[in-house]
C-alpha cells in the first residue's frame, strides 16, 4: 500500500513490466550510472492521509493572523478587496484548472476565448491597443517594459519615479544587470513626482516608468510625467492600480505607450503575495515586442470564428535566444479571476468601487487624529505622520487588535515616522472609528 | 459562441458595491476618467452561464488522459484546492510581521527542506514565479558568483544542448549571456567530444535537462560535471523532467551546482490553463550568499523554533519578483509532498513505469529514434506516415482529439522530424494507457487505409482546424467594439 495518487495494482505493475519485456522497475533505472543513483529512502516527513493532511494545515493556517481575524489596514501593493463568490467556483472547473496553455487550440475553445475577453478587458481599463494573456505578477511586468523599450528605442536607460512601489524599482534593477540598462531614481517631492525632474532625467532615456496612484497613496500628475518622457523621446509607462480604472483616466488617454500593472486588486486573494497576475499592455506598434502569450481571432475550416495563441514568432518555443522573453507559464487561472470580477462589476460597479475606495480614505483623513504626510489629492491610500515610530505604532495597535498599515520607513530613509493607512470596500466607516480610536490610543 | 462583450446590454449589471453615505472626493479634472470602460453589463446568472459554456469548450486532467509531453500533466488533488482557500492562508497579507505569519514561514522553510532533500543541495529560493523565471534567476546567481570571483567580464559564454527547451537560451540571452550549442549523440547523450572542445576559460555554465527532452537520462553525466568544473565553470539543472527521478537520481549528486523545479509539473501545482507556476531555486553552499532576498530562515529548533523573512543579503541578486514567492503554488505543492512522504520515489518509479509500458505498446506503429528504455516520457516520430501516406505528426495529434484524448506535445524536440512527445505520469491507471494504445494504433491503421479522415480531423470539437496564419498576419486581439456614439447624441 503506497501514499499518495498512485493508480496501478499490484496485478497491473507485472502485467507492465512483463509486456515493456524487464523483471522489475529497478531494471528501467539502470540507465541511471550506479553513482549518481540515490540509494537510500528520502529524509522527509511521514505520508498523511487526507483527513490528516486537512488537519495539520489548518493548525498551520491558525498560526497566521489573516484579515479576517485581524482588523486590517494594510495595502502597500496588495489589497483586501471583496473577491464575488462566483469567482472560485468557475475557477475550479477542472477543465479551466487543470489545463495547461492552449497549445491545441479546438481542444481549448474555453480557455483562449477566456483570454481573449480579458485582453480586451484590460485594454479597456487602460485604453491601450493590446494586452499579453497576464505577467507574473505586478513587479516582473516593469522589467517587461524595460526590455520592451530598450529594443523599441535602442536606448539602454530607465528612469524610475521613487513614488513606484519599492519592489517594483528592486526586481527591475535586478533584471537591469542581465539586460545591459543603467537604473536613474528620481525622488519625489512633497509626495509626488515632479514632470520637470522626470523631464531632465528623461533625456536619452528608454523608458520612463511613474505609478498612478503612487505608493504613498498620492495622485500624481499623470498626464505631465507621460508628456515629460516622450517630450525626450523614452517611453512613457503608467504603473496602475486597476481598481482606481473606473474613476481615474486611462493611460493611454494621457499619451503613455505602456500601461502595467497588479490584477491582485482584481478577483485575486491576498494569498501571502501570491500567485496573482500581473497585466502589460501597449501601443499596436509594440505587439511584435510583448513577452508571454497573446490571443488572436481567426476563423476555422468552415469559416466559424475561433481563436488561437498568435504572434508566436516572438516566443522563445520558435525563436529560442531570439525570443522577445523566456516565458512559458503565465498567470491564466489568476488572469480569468480578473475578467469575471471586472464582468461582475461592470463598467458602473468599477466607477462604485474606486468612489467607495476614495470616500472611506478622505473618511480616515478626516477622523484619524493623526497630521496627514502628504497634502495631496489620494486614492485608497493616505500616508500620516506618527509621534513616534510607525513600527512601534504597528506592534502596539496590533495587540489592541487592529493591523494600522504598513510603515514606510521599511523602504523610504527619514520615513520611519510615516504609517500608510489602506482602505477598501470591505472596510467601513466604523472600522475606520476603530482604527482612530486605536491609533490615538497608542499614539496618544 | 458569443464574446461576453456581445452579450452585454447597457444598464445591466451583477455586483454591487457598498457606499456607506460618504461623500465623494473630487478627482482634479485632467487626472478623472472622461470615457468609462466598456466592460461587459451582465446580469450575475448570465455571467456564470457564460463562463460554464467556455468551460466545457475545453479540455483538462479532469475531463480526461493529457500526455502533454515535458508539461507533467498530473492529477491535481481537490483537497489541495481546500487547503489554500483556509482563510489563515488566503486572506494573509504579504505585509504582515512576521509574527503574525508563522504558519505560512513554518510551511515555506519545511518545503524547503524538502525541496532542498529531493535535488541534494541544501540552500533553496522559493522566489522564482515559474520555471523559466528560475532559470533566469539561476543565470543571474551564475554572474553574481562569478562577478564576486573577479571572474564576471572572463565568462560570458553558456552552453545549452540541442535537445534543449526554448526557454534555455531565451533566458541566456536575457541574463546578457552568450549562447554556445552542444550537440547530442546516437544515444541520446550529450556529445562529450563536442563538449571538450567548447568548454574553456570563457564559459560560464551548462544548462542541461536529466533525462533530456527525450526522455533519456544521460549516461554520461558524470564525466559532463567534470569537464565544467575543471574549467571553473557551473552546471544549472534545468528541472523540467524532475519527475522522473524524485528519490531515484538527484541533481546535486549528479554534480549539478544550481537546481530549478517546476512545482506545476512535479508537485501538482494545477496548470490552470497557461499558470501559475512556481520555480524555486536550489544552490550549492558556496552559492547560497547570492539567492535573491528575502529568504525563509528559521531561528531556534524544536517547539521554540521561530521564523521570519530574511532580508539582510548583502551580496543577493535582489528580487526577481513580488514579496517570498507565489504562495498559493507552495501550499499546494507541501500538501501533495506531504501525501506521498517517502513515497514521492514510488511516484517517479510509476511515472517511468507507465510511459515505458506506453512506448512498448507503440514501438511496432511509430518509428522510434532512439530505442532505450525511456523515463518518465519518451518521443515518437511520424516519419514513416508521413513518407508512406502523408500524414503528419500535427495530424495524429487532430485526430487524437476524436478519442477524448487531449495530445501530445509535437515538433518538440526539434532533433526528431515529426516528433510526437509523450509523457503519461503516474497518476494515470492502467487501462487509460491501454485506450491511448488502442487509439494510436488506430490512428496509425486510419493514416494507410483513409488519410482524408486524419486530414480532416478533429471532427468532434466545437470548431474544426483554425486558420493560425491568419490570425498572425492580421492581429486581431481584442473585441472590436461598435463605435461610440458622439456624446450627447
Amino acid at each position: 500500500m503506497t501514499a499518495g495518487y498512485l493508480s496501478l495494482t499490484d496485478r497491473d505493475r507485472d502485467e507492465m513490466l512483463a509486456a515493456i519485456g524487464v523483471s522489475s522497475i529497478d531494471e528501467l533505472f539502470e540507465q541511471i550510472p550506479e553513482p549518481v543513483r540515490f540509494a537510500r529512502e528520502l529524509d522527509v516527513p511521514p505520508a498523511l492521509t487526507e483527513s490528516e493532511l486537512m488537519r495539520y494545515m489548518e493548525q498551520l493556517a491558525a498560526k497566521n493572523s489573516h484579515t479576517g481575524v485581524e482588523l486590517s489596514f494594510l495595502g502597500a501593493g496588495i489589497y483586501d478587496h471583496y473577491v464575488p463568490a462566483i469567482v472560485d467556483p468557475i475557477l475550479r472547473r477542472g477543465e479551466f484548472l487543470t489545463a495547461y496553455t492552449p497549445y491545441q487550440p479546438e481542444m481549448s475553445q474555453g480557455v483562449l476565448q477566456a483570454i481573449f475577453e480579458y485582453q480586451t478587458a484590460i485594454c479597456e481599463l487602460t485604453g491601450m491597443d493590446v494586452s499579453n494573456a497576464s505577467g507574473y505578477d505586478g513587479f516582473t511586468v516593469a522589467a517587461d517594459a524595460c526590455f520592451i523599450a530598450k529594443h523599441a528605442t535602442g536606448r539602454t536607460k530607465i528612469v524610475l519615479a521613487e513614488t513606484l512601489n519599492p519592489q517594483v524599482r528592486e526586481v527591475v534593477k535586478t533584471y537591469a544587470p542581465g539586460f545591459g540598462l543603467e537604473v536613474v531614481e528620481v525622488g519625489h517631492d512633497g509626495g509626488v513626482t515632479d514632470p520637470d525632474r522626470i523631464a531632465a532625467a528623461a533625456v536619452d532615456a528608454a523608458a520612463v516608468i511613474f505609478p498612478q496612484p503612487n505608493f504613498f497613496g498620492c495622485l500624481e500628475d499623470a498626464p505631465a510625467l507621460a508628456a515629460a518622457a516622450r517630450q525626450a523621446g523614452a517611453l512613457a509607462v503608467a504603473h496602475v492600480d486597476p481598481t482606481s480604472l473606473g474613476v481615474l483616466e486611462a493611460p493611454g488617454a494621457y499619451g503613455c505607450d505602456m500601461a502595467i500593472g497588479e490584477g491582485q486588486g482584481i478577483g485575486n486573494a491576498q494569498s501571502y503575495g501570491g500567485p496573482h497576475y500581473g497585466f502589460l499592455a501597449s501601443r499596436m506598434e509594440y505587439v511584435r515586442r510583448l513577452p508571454g502569450r497573446i490571443v488572436g481571432q481567426t476563423t476555422d475550416l468552415n469559416g466559424e470564428r475561433g481563436f488561437v495563441l498568435t504572434l508566436q514568432t516572438r516566443e522563445q518555443h520558435i525563436r529560442r535566444e531570439k525570443a522577445t522573453s523566456n516565458m512559458t507559464t503565465n498567470q491564466t487561472l489568476l488572469a480569468l479571476g480578473g475578467l469575471i470580477t471586472l464582468a461582475w462589476l461592470g463598467p458602473q460597479g468599477l466607477r462604485e468601487l474606486g468612489e467607495t475606495c476614495m470616500s472611506l480614505a478622505g473618511y480616515a483623513r478626516e477622523r484619524i487624529a493623526l497630521p496627514p504626510a502628504f497634502d495631496r489629492h489620494t486614492f485608497k491610500e493616505v500616508a500620516f505622520r506618527t509621534p513616534r515610530p510607525a513600527v512601534e505604532v504597528i506592534r502596539e495597535a496590533r495587540k489592541h487588535g487592529v493591523h494600522p498599515g504598513y510603515a514606510l520607513g521599511r523602504d523610504y530613509e527619514g520615513m520611519d515616522d510615516v504609517l500608510l493607512v489602506a482602505v477598501t470596500e470591505k472596510r467601513t466607516p466604523a472600522d475606520i472609528d476603530r482604527l482612530a480610536a486605536v491609533l490615538a490610543e497608542v499614539c496618544g | 459562441m458569443q464574446l461576453i462583450y456581445e452579450k452585454s446590454q447597457e444598464g445591466r449589471r451583477a455586483g454591487r458595491i457598498p457606499t456607506y453615505g460618504l461623500p465623494v472626493p473630487e478627482v482634479p479634472a485632467a487626472l478623472a476618467r472622461k470615457e468609462p470602460p466598456r466592460l461587459p453589463e451582465l446580469a450575475e446568472n448570465e455571467i456564470v452561464r457564460h463562463f460554464t459554456n467556455l468551460a466545457d469548450r475545453n479540455f483538462g486532467v479532469d475531463t480526461g488522459f493529457y500526455p502533454l509531453g515535458s508539461c507533467t500533466m498530473k492529477y491535481n488533488p481537490r483537497v489541495n484546492e481546500r487547503i489554500v482557500s483556509l482563510p489563515g492562508f488566503g486572506n494573509l497579507h504579504p505585509h504582515q510581521e512576521d509574527e503574525g505569519a508563522q504558519g505560512a514561514l513554518e510551511l515555506m522553510w519545511e518545503l524547503q527542506q524538502i525541496l532542498a532533500e529531493v535535488a541534494g543541495l541544501p540552500e533553496v529560493t522559493l522566489q522564482p514565479a515559474a520555471g523559466s523565471q528560475g532559470e533566469l534567476t539561476g543565470l543571474m546567481l551564475m554572474r553574481a558568483y562569478f562577478a564576486d570571483r573577479g571572474e564576471g567580464e572572463q565568462r560570458d559564454t553558456i552552453i545549452t544542448a540541442d535537445t534543449a527547451h526554448g526557454t534555455n537560451p531565451a533566458s541566456v540571452t536575457m541574463a546578457g549571456y552568450k549562447l554556445e550549442k552542444v550537440g547530442t549523440t546516437e544515444r541520446g547523450n550529450l556529445d562529450l567530444d563536442d563538449l571538450r572542445a567548447k568548454v574553456n576559460e570563457r564559459t560560464a555554465g551548462l544548462m542541461l535537462t536529466n533525462p533530456s527532452t527525450l526522455g533519456l537520462f544521460d549516461e554520461g553525466i558524470a564525466e559532463v560535471a567534470d569537464i565544467f568544473h575543471e574549467k571553473g565553470a557551473l552546471l544549472y539543472y534545468d528541472g523540467a523532467n524532475l519527475n522522473a527521478v524524485v528519490g531515484k537520481s538527484r541533481p546535486g549528486d549528479m554534480g549539478f551546482d544550481i537546481v530549478h523545479y517546476n512545482l506545476h509539473k512535479t508537485f501538482s501545482q494545477p496548470h490552470g490553463g497557461g499558470g501559475p507556476g512556481g520555480g524555486p531555486v536550489a544552490v550549492r553552499g558556496e552559492l547560497e550568499p547570492f539567492l535573491p532576498s528575502p529568504q525563509v530562515v528559521r531561528d531556534g529548533v524544536g517547539g521554540g523554533a521561530t521564523f521570519r523573512l530574511d532580508r539582510d543579503r548583502p551580496k543577493s541578486i535582489g528580487r526577481v519578483r513580488g514579496f517570498a514567492g507565489p504562495f498559493g503554488v507552495f501550499v499546494r505543492s507541501y500538501a501533495y509532498m506531504r501525501s506521498y512522504g517517502p513515497d514521492l520515489t514510488r511516484m517517479s518509479e510509476t511515472a517511468v513505469l507507465n510511459a515505458n509500458y506506453l512506448l512498448a505498446g507503440l514501438r511496432d506503429d511509430y518509428e522510434l529514434p532512439y530505442d532505450r528504455h525511456c523515463m518518465h516520457e519518451f518521443v515518437l516520430s511520424a516519419r514513416g506516415l508521413k513518407h508512406e501516406h502523408g500524414i503528419t505528426a500535427l495530424d495524429v495529434a487532430k485526430r487524437l482529439m476524436d478519442h477524448d484524448v487531449h495530445p501530445p506535445t509535437i515538433y518538440f524536440p526539434l532533433v526528431v522530424p515529426e516528433a510526437l512527445m509523450i509523457e503519461p505520469t503516474e497518476t494515470e491507471p492502467k487501462e487509460r494507457l491501454d485506450a491511448f494504445i488502442e487509439s494510436m494504433k488506430s490512428i496509425a491503421r486510419e493514416a494507410a487505409e483513409s488519410p482524408e479522415v486524419l486530414k480532416g480531423a478533429p471532427h468532434s470539437r466545437p470548431v474544426q482546424r483554425l486558420d493560425e496564419v491568419k490570425a498572425a498576419r492580421e492581429p486581431i486581439v481584442k473585441h472590436a467594439f461598435p463605435e461610440r456614439s458622439p456624446i450627447g447624441a
